[in-house]
Formats: C-alpha cells, sequence, structure tokens
C-alpha cells in the first residue's frame, strides 16, 4: 500500500506554488550538521519474518516464572471473557467515540465504569480514567493545590517511590513544598503527620495498603486535615477494597489508584489504567474526561460528555488539567472484570487475596533466617527480612524458577536484606510451599 | 437591553450597586445573553478579596467559560446562594435575582474608573454594531 498519496506530479506542483525547487529545499533552514547522515531505512520484510523477528525479541521476555511480585502491579487471573468482549471490534477499533450520535455503547459502559470505581471507593463522582496510578495520583495533588489554594503538601513515604517521583517531577517547576514523613512500624507515622500539618498544608498524601503491604485506617488523619483546611488523598488498590475499609468511609477527599489489577495484564510496564474517584462538593475540579446520564428529546436515556467547561478546550489555561484523553480500553476491561465478579464475587477474590497470604507468611515463618514483618496487618503483600541482601536472593530465585519479590532496597535506604512478597489468587498452596522450599535453599547455599 | 439607571458598570460588563460602604456585584443583561444559558456559576468564598478589574468569578454557560473581574476591590461579605441550584436566575434577571456577591469595599474613588448607565449603553451599542 502506498502510505504517502501524493503523486510526483502533485509534488511538483505544489512545490512550485510555494517557489521551492524541490523538497530538500523546505529543510534548508536546518544547519547540515543538524540534519541525519542517512535515514538507514532498510527494507520491508515480509509478514513472517517480521512475525518471527518479534517472536525472537519476545523470548527475552521471562513468562514462566511463578510470580511473587508486586510493588503495585499484580498478577491477578483475568477470565477469559475479559478478552472476548473488550476485542470485539466496535470497541477494540473505535478512536475516541465520545461523540453522543454514534458511541452511545462506548459512553455507557465509561459511565458503567465510573460507577463502579464511585462504588469500591465509597466515593461520588469519578471520571472516564487517567493514564496510571501515578498521574492520577499528580491530578489529585494539583486538585487539592487548587481547592485549597495552598501550596504545601505533606506525602506519607509508604507512598510508592515509583508515584512519589512522578509527583515531584510534573510539579518541579510550581513552587510546590512537599514534606515526606517516614514510615514507622510499617505505618504513616501521625506524629510527623501532624507535626507539619497547619493552615498552609492543602493535602496528606497516603497510600493503602502502603509499599510495605501494610493496612492502616487514616479517618484520624482524615480528621485532622480536615481541622485545619486540608484535604486527605489516598491511593489505594482495587482489588483490596473487596475487603478493607474503602477511602470514602475513612473520609478522604480523593482517592486514586492503579487499575491495572483489573483485568489488565501486566505487559512489562502498560498499557494501565489511573482511577480518581472525589466527593461530590469537589467535583468540578475534576480533570479529564466525565460521562454522564441524561435523556434525550424523547426523554429515552442516553450518555454524554458532560462538565466539558472544565477541561482545556474550553477553559484553556484556567482548566483543570492539560489531559484530555483516558485509558477507555483498560477502563472497559475493568468493568468487565468487576461486572463478572460481581459484588460477591469481587468480595470473595479479596478474600483470597489476603488468606492466601497470610498462609503464605505462616509458612515463610518457617524457613530459617526468614523473618516477617508482623508489625501491621497486610493484605496480599508483605515485608520479609532476609539473612542477605535481597537482590542476591532474587537473582538466585530466578534461577529456581520465582519471581520472588521486590527488593526494598532499591527504594529505601537501609533496607537492603527487605523482600516484598506478594501473592495473588493465582498462587496455589503448592506453588507456595516451593517458593519456601527454595528460599530455604537459596539461604543454605 | 436593560440598563438600570442606578447602577455603574465596566467594559466587562459588570455592574456595581453601590449602597454605603458595600456595593452589590453581578454581570449585565448583555452579558447573559451573549453568553446563553448559564450552567454554572463559580463565585468567590465569602472573605476573599477581590481586586478592581481582576478575576473574581467565572460564568459557565453551554458555549463557554467567561472570567468576571471585579468592578470595584473589597472584601466578600456574602454571595448568592440561590445560583448554585438556579445559574438561571441571571439569565432571567441579572440585576436582580441574579445577583452574585456583595463586597465591602476598600476604596470608594475606584468608583470614578466605572461607567454610568448612560455611558455604559453607548459603550454597548458600539459593541452591538
Amino acid at each position: 500500500m502506498n502510505y504517502i498519496p501524493h503523486t510526483e506530479l502533485e509534488k511538483k506542483e505544489m512545490l512550485k506554488s510555494i517557489g521551492a525547487s524541490g523538497v530538500d529545499e523546505l529543510f534548508k533552514h536546518i544547519p547540515k550538521e543538524l540534519r541525519p547522515k542517512s535515514f538507514n531505512i532498510p527494507e520491508g520484510k515480509s509478514e513472517f519474518e517480521v512475525i518471527e523477528y518479534l517472536k525472537l525479541l519476545s523470548r527475552k521476555n521471562a513468562t514462566n516464572l511463578t510470580d511473587f511480585v508486586g510493588g503495585g502491579f499484580y498478577d491477578h487471573y483475568i477470565p477469559a471473557a475479559v478478552d472476548a468482549l473488550a476485542g470485539r471490534s466496535e470497541f477494540y477499533t473505535a478512536y475516541t467515540p465520545y461523540q453522543p450520535e454514534c458511541s452511545q455503547g462506548w459512553l455507557q459502559a465509561i459511565y458503567e465504569y465510573q460507577t463502579i470505581i464511585c462504588e469500591l471507593t465509597g466515593l461520588d463522582v469519578s471520571n472516564a480514567s487517567l493514564y496510571d496510578g501515578g498521574t492520577a495520583l499528580y491530578e489529585a495533588a494539583m486538585m487539592a493545590i487548587r481547592l485549597s489554594g495552598r501550596k504545601k503538601i505533606i506525602v506519607d513515604s509508604g507512598v510508592s517511590l515509583i508515584y512519589r517521583t512522578m509527583l515531584y517531577a510534573y510539579t518541579s517547576n510550581l513552587s510546590i513544598e512537599f514534606v515526606e514523613t517516614p514510615v514507622v512500624h510499617g505505618q504513616a507515622c501521625r506524629e510527623d503527620i501532624y507535626k507539619y500539618l497547619d493552615d498552609k498544608t492543602a493535602a496528606v498524601i497516603v497510600q493503602n495498603p502502603n509499599f510495605f503491604g501494610a493496612v492502616d485506617d487514616f479517618s484520624d488523619i482524615v480528621q485532622q486535615a480536615h481541622k485545619r483546611g486540608a484535604l486527605a488523598i489516598a491511593s489505594v488498590y482495587p482489588v483490596s477494597l473487596g475487603m478493607l475499609k474503602s477511602p470514602g468511609e475513612m473520609g478522604i477527599d480523593i482517592a486514586t489508584g492503579e487499575g491495572q489489577s483489573l483485568g489488565i495484564p501486566l505487559s512489562f510496564g502498560g498499557p494501565y489504567l489511573g482511577f480518581i474517584a472525589v466527593k461530590k462538593e469537589h467535583m468540578r475540579q475534576l480533570p479529564g474526561r466525565i460521562v454522564g446520564a441524561t435523556v434525550d428529546k424523547d426523554n429515552k436515556r442516553g450518555f454524554v460528555l458532560t462538565l466539558q467547561a472544565r477541561e482545556q478546550h474550553i477553559r484553556r489555561e484556567r482548566a483543570t488539567s492539560n489531559i484530555c484523553s483516558n485509558e477507555a480500553l483498560c477502563a472497559l476491561r475493568a468493568l468487565i472484570y468487576a461486572c463478572l465478579l460481581g459484588k460477591a464475587g469481587f468480595a470473595e477474590l479479596s478474600r483470597l487475596n489476603y488468606q492466601k497470604a497470610e498462609f503464605a507468611k505462616a509458612t515463610l515463618d518457617k524457613v530459617s533466617g526468614v523473618k516477617v514483618k508482623r508489625s501491621a496487618p497486610t493484605f496480599n503483600e508483605f515485608t520479609v527480612c532476609l539473612p542477605r541482601n535481597a537482590d542476591q536472593v532474587v537473582c538466585q530465585m530466578i534461577d529456581k524458577g520465582f519471581a520472588c519479590g521486590f527488593p526494598l532496597g532499591r527504594f529505601y535506604k537501609g533496607l537492603d536484606n527487605y523482600l516484598l512478597v506478594a501473592v495473588t489468587e493465582k498462587r496455589t498452596k503448592e506453588e507456595i510451599a516451593q517458593f519456601a522450599n527454595s528460599l530455604e535453599a537459596a539461604l543454605c547455599s | 437591553m436593560n440598563i438600570p439607571e442606578n447602577l455603574l458598570y465596566t467594559k466587562d460588563h459588570e455592574w456595581a450597586k453601590v449602597e454605603g460602604d458595600s456595593a452589590t456585584i453581578g454581570i449585565t443583561d448583555f452579558a447573559q445573553s451573549a453568553l446563553g444559558d448559564i450552567t454554572f456559576i463559580d463565585l468567590p468564598k465569602p472573605g476573599a478579596k477581590v481586586e478592581q478589574s481582576k478575576w473574581c468569578a467565572t460564568v459557565e454557560s453551554v458555549k463557554a467559560a467567561s472570567d468576571v473581574y471585579a468592578p470595584l476591590s473589597g472584601e466578600v461579605l456574602k454571595i448568592n446562594a440561590e445560583l448554585a441550584a438556579h445559574p438561571e436566575l441571571v439569565n432571567k434577571s441579572a440585576y436582580e435575582a441574579g445577583w452574585f456577591a456583595v463586597v465591602k469595599i476598600t476604596d470608594i474613588n475606584e468608583k470614578s474608573k466605572l461607567m454610568n448607565s448612560v455611558q455604559y449603553k453607548e459603550y454597548a451599542q458600539g459593541l452591538s454594531k
């Protein structure tokens, strides 16, 4: 197929009308030394050759390791129906399907996705999704700054370092004061948070479970924050919401998080799904697309993008954000996944994760040299202290067929011997037993 | 076009009704007509300080989000709570039921920068041509 639609004659005519002698002349203002020496574009390959090349690349991935790694992204089972439904061409191939005249199916799906996020988080309003949990947390921080008119944010260091790094990078030119407070005995240190909480604080940001896997009830922090006119923001793990106290129940103003666990494969880092949900009173500061339900002139129910005056195509530099996109296909997968599980199924999934992790903790208790940290309750992820460097142990365990966990020393100073282990509903008793045996063997050698 | 005589006006189509050391403010009939159906008004909070000719509120209509500038500097004493549920009051009654806020004026001399009804009428008619 000829991807460039112009004929040679048309090119000549166009060049002539602007008084250029050739295409090269259009680039003459770029200094010679900055132009590429050659474009080195090889000849095209056949479909067969391309597929073989891609297979070669994909064989570099380790896909057969038993996965005990979490750190924000989890190996959950994705029912076949998710692929089957999300893969339907009506959904899969639609581009920016937001014109109500022709996209009612898509708009309804996103409306339902928004509803699910509200039900899970216990909050009032959600949007059509954001890029990932990190940018969602950034948007929440910016909301708090706009809503409070203040420029200081307290961030608990139990929040994923990936998210903190993104937050600081996105806001690096905005003169925002960030104060990081320590994690003590696995949980957010109230003493330190309250020390810094004042009338200049826009928000306090926490994570549940935190990066160490510890579960907490932040109602007390929320109360104190509200007393000082600050907002409370929590980054949460959606699968845990089938069992844990929701951010809404804690009084949290803005809940964000990563939706990858809801029917989206790990895919070496993406695409993922950022979600955000807020209290009704903050609705007008929500960034991104929002789908609303309404009625047409015949009083029939329909769906449209709504509250668009928040967005940059209308509000320009005073818009709530510059995001003008969402992760529709990923949000659709999350919706299908949640609907397949249903309320009871979601709660059961949550419990399974918790119980298997508790079983794993008990199993690892018996491995000599391994100390399971129990200073705080956990959900499906927990921290263990090894007798030596966790990075090394991880390498040894790969040879035994296990992605055994995330070495916490990579994100936290002084924790080189600590390993973060995640156990989802996919991990069987046998796998957990083998994991413990292999770990024991690795530590002995 | 409705232009009450007892009010003062700005080039950006805001009005002010000065009474003693406070003023009620809003947007003119010309403005509400140009904006179309108003769907939401983002008002300042009571206690907020506003500055003459600087942004103090935003009016959202079906087609745009427009900035409203304070006709006079001061402190917001109270805002029109009705507008939250009934923004259409601004379309129906821009000078009465559709008032935005009452401001305690800090500098009465700022009045001199505003137009009276005759001047505003001339100005608005000039724009309409």
